[in-house]
């Protein structure tokens, strides 16, 4: 059983991997991709809640504090690749997992058979987000994330059409050039310390001369300002908004992680480099003042949004700004309200753009033609009616109609509203004021950056609430050319889910904090991830040179 | 050997850039591919320069490790050379596409002022 165990790390990059690839093969059952996909995202959750409860106190006995290391085919680790699998990278397989659950079962509604090749794509997807939460190896981490990309583009050009097509060119060019820097930064990482793998990186930093520690400095400046660029940190970050408006409800839903991708390596390499004292981008002043500077870009563009979809894309660049301007503080204390705001604000906004496909279909075609027209105008009809050209889908015209879709999405848009803006009670104030009260604490040693941070979190709950009442108001209460939209239970049920998820986090919110704090502590205290990796023999990973 | 090295890089990055800039989607796409190739070379170099030196350990040969050159760099080239190769292949799609749905090779879709 144990041995069994040891390949677990292993199972949410190899599950979509195979998922994917067997359904190339299938180019023709829609139904079987259907339930393979939904099968091996299944599986994945599983997975990472396992991975989960196997990191935590609760199980310490299978992996010593927690962290479990892979040795891909049997090698040590500085030479070969490792995955390795802390609380941090099972806190975010269990949010991958969870979100492309949800988005799947959307998608299911009408929006896989908008293009071909959905699921292929949406699992690959998966398996470049799970790889790189997984992996140990700094050049591992650029494929991973190549795989995720890739597949992004594949997905943002789902339904096709000359927006989507327009925002995909700008998106996938500055993504390319973005990689191209990763790869300059890794380089001359190698080049200088002689090791891709992350948890060697610190301990041979440290030991740099230091006519060779300012070329280091610099490969790291670099390999930051790609992660930035991930992360949409200003001003690095005008692909965002349109990309995300253009793209189609569950593929934005399940975007709305991809950007915290890039903040994740933030804080993962900014973790393991910490001792040795790197600058550049890794905790540091210019962390603070480019998430505050992407905070009030974000909120600029938030009040200036005249479309729902584009203002949550917004939303989403202020939660990374916020969670860089939190790691710029570089304060312990932060690191957990951090976290637990990571996986609040992620939910959040995935499940706002669900809602904000459902909300489209509001507006009938009176405002269709027009680029101009000031809310969402895609009618219902524009989704609803053309996707009847395939012939196997009949029970699709009867659709389940839900008497109280109205009301439905008016409470699905107050939650997701309260979870953007951080009010009470649902789980954004809790991790607002986890934030606040974290950086209250440091105030008198951290100064004018607390205050700041401080304004900046209370401006953005400002800020949300007005444009979010602003637009509800527009969607919910004007009369003029809105009729009653039909949801189906499987586009309605995902948004639920992810709400209730969010209440749940809300009245969980002390035990989930306490893991979050225990990721936390991982991450300022890297030694014990270092020995982890370094010290793993190969004798004792159990037969994993399966791989 | 060095200087010619870093001048053909510098030569390629600048160029790439400067192609990068360019308002039509060709001229961005052959920017990215120079831009791509500077960073191949460079990954390379990242090896050290040296002429001569096979990156694996030849069998009843000498095994002091100055004697060989690091592979490395040379597996990190070929992947990036695969996935650049591929992502540019993605891109010459999404280019066509765009030329048939706006009309226009301007990145924008539109022609600008200028």
């Amino acid at each position: 059983m144990n041995a069994w165990l040891q390949h677990l790390p292993v199972v949410p990059v190899i599950v979509p991997l195979t998922a994917g690839a067997l359904m190339l093969f299938l180019p023709e059952a829609r139904r079987l991709r259907a339930g393979l996909g939904i099968l091996a995202v299944l599986m994945q959750l599983v997975t990472a809640v396992l991975l989960a409860y196997f990191t935590s106190d609760a199980a310490s006995s299978i992996w010593p504090q927690g962290i479990g290391v892979y040795s891909i085919g049997k090698w040590p680790a500085p030479f070969g690749i490792v995955l390795v699998v802390d609380r941090l990278s099972a806190l975010m397989l269990v949010l991958t997992a969870t979100l492309a659950l949800a988005s799947l079962v959307y998608s299911l509604a009408r929006w896989d058979r908008a293009g071909v090749n959905f699921h292929p794509l949406f699992q690959l997807l998966l398996m470049g987000l799970n790889g790189a939460f997984l992996t140990g190896d700094l050049f591992n981490l650029f494929v991973f994330v190549e795989v995720m990309l890739a597949a992004s583009y594949g997905l943002l050009l789902h339904g096709s059409g000359a927006t989507r097509v327009k925002a995909g060119l700008h998106y996938l060019v500055v993504n390319l050039v973005s990689s191209l820097m990763f790869l300059i930064g890794v380089a001359l990482v190698y080049g200088v310390a002689g090791t891709l793998n992350m948890a060697d990186l610190g301990p041979r930093v440290a030991a740099l001369l230091p006519e060779d520690r300012g070329l280091f400095d610099i490969g790291a400046t670099i390999l930051g300002l790609a992660f930035l660029i991930k992360a949409a940190a200003w001003p690095l970050n005008f692909w965002l908004p349109s990309a995300y408006t253009a793209a189609a409800a569950p593929v934005a839903g399940v975007f709305a992680l991809l950007t915290k991708v890039g903040v994740y390596a933030i804080i993962r390499v900014g973790s393991l480099l910490n001792e040795s004292g790197v600058h550049g981008p890794f905790g540091s002043e210019w962390l603070f003042v480019a998430g505050i500077a992407t905070i009030v870009f974000g909120i600029i563009g938030m009040l200036a949004s005249q479309q729902l979809a584009r203002l949550i894309a917004f939303a989403v660049i202020v939660s990374s700004g916020t969670l860089l301007a939190a790691v710029g503080l570089d304060a312990d204390v932060m690191t957990a309200p951090a976290l637990l705001y990571l996986v609040s604000s992620v939910l959040a906004t995935g499940a706002f753009f669900m809602v904000t496909g459902m909300t489209e279909r509001m507006r009938t075609h009176y405002f269709e033609s027009s680029d101009q027209a000031p809310l969402p105008q895609v009618s219902y009809s524009a989704f609803g009616m053309e996707d009847s050209h395939d012939p196997l889908d009949v029970e699709d015209e009867v659709g389940i109609a839900i008497p109280a879709a109205m009301a439905f999405l008016g409470l699905a848009f107050v939650s997701c509203a309260l979870l953007v803006a951080g009010l009470p009670p649902l789980s954004g104030f809790i991790a607002k004021f986890a934030l606040l009260s974290a950086a209250v604490d440091i105030a008198p040693l951290n100064g004018v950056h607390s205050w700041v941070f401080m304004a900046a979190m209370l401006c953005t709950g400002l800020a949300a609430l007005v444009a979010l009442t602003r637009i509800g108001m527009r969607l919910f209460w004007s009369v003029v050319g809105r009729n009653t939209p039909r949801l189906r239970v499987i586009e309605a049920a995902p948004v639920a889910v992810l709400v209730l998820l969010c209440v749940g986090l809300t009245i969980a919110a002390e035990p989930v904090m306490a893991f979050l704090q225990a990721a936390a502590d991982g991450l300022i205290s890297p030694q014990t991830y270092i020995d982890a990796v370094l010290a793993t023999d190969p004798e004792t990973v159990a037969d994993a040179g399966g791989a | 050997m060095e200087i010619v090295f870093a001048l053909a890089i510098g030569v390629l990055v600048g160029s790439g850039v400067w192609l990068l800039l360019r308002p039509r989607t060709f001229q961005v796409t052959m920017g990215l591919a120079l831009l791509s190739y500077a960073i191949n070379l460079f990954i390379f170099a990242t090896g050290r320069l040296a002429i001569d030196r096979a990156p694996i350990l030849q069998a009843g040969g000498s095994t002091d490790p100055t004697q060989y050159a690091d592979p490395v760099p040379q597996a990190l080239v070929l992947t990036a050379i695969v996935i650049s190769f591929a992502t540019t292949a993605l891109l010459l799609v999404v280019i066509i596409a765009a030329r048939g749905l706006t009309g226009t090779d301007h990145v924008d879709g539109r022609e600008g002022d200028g």
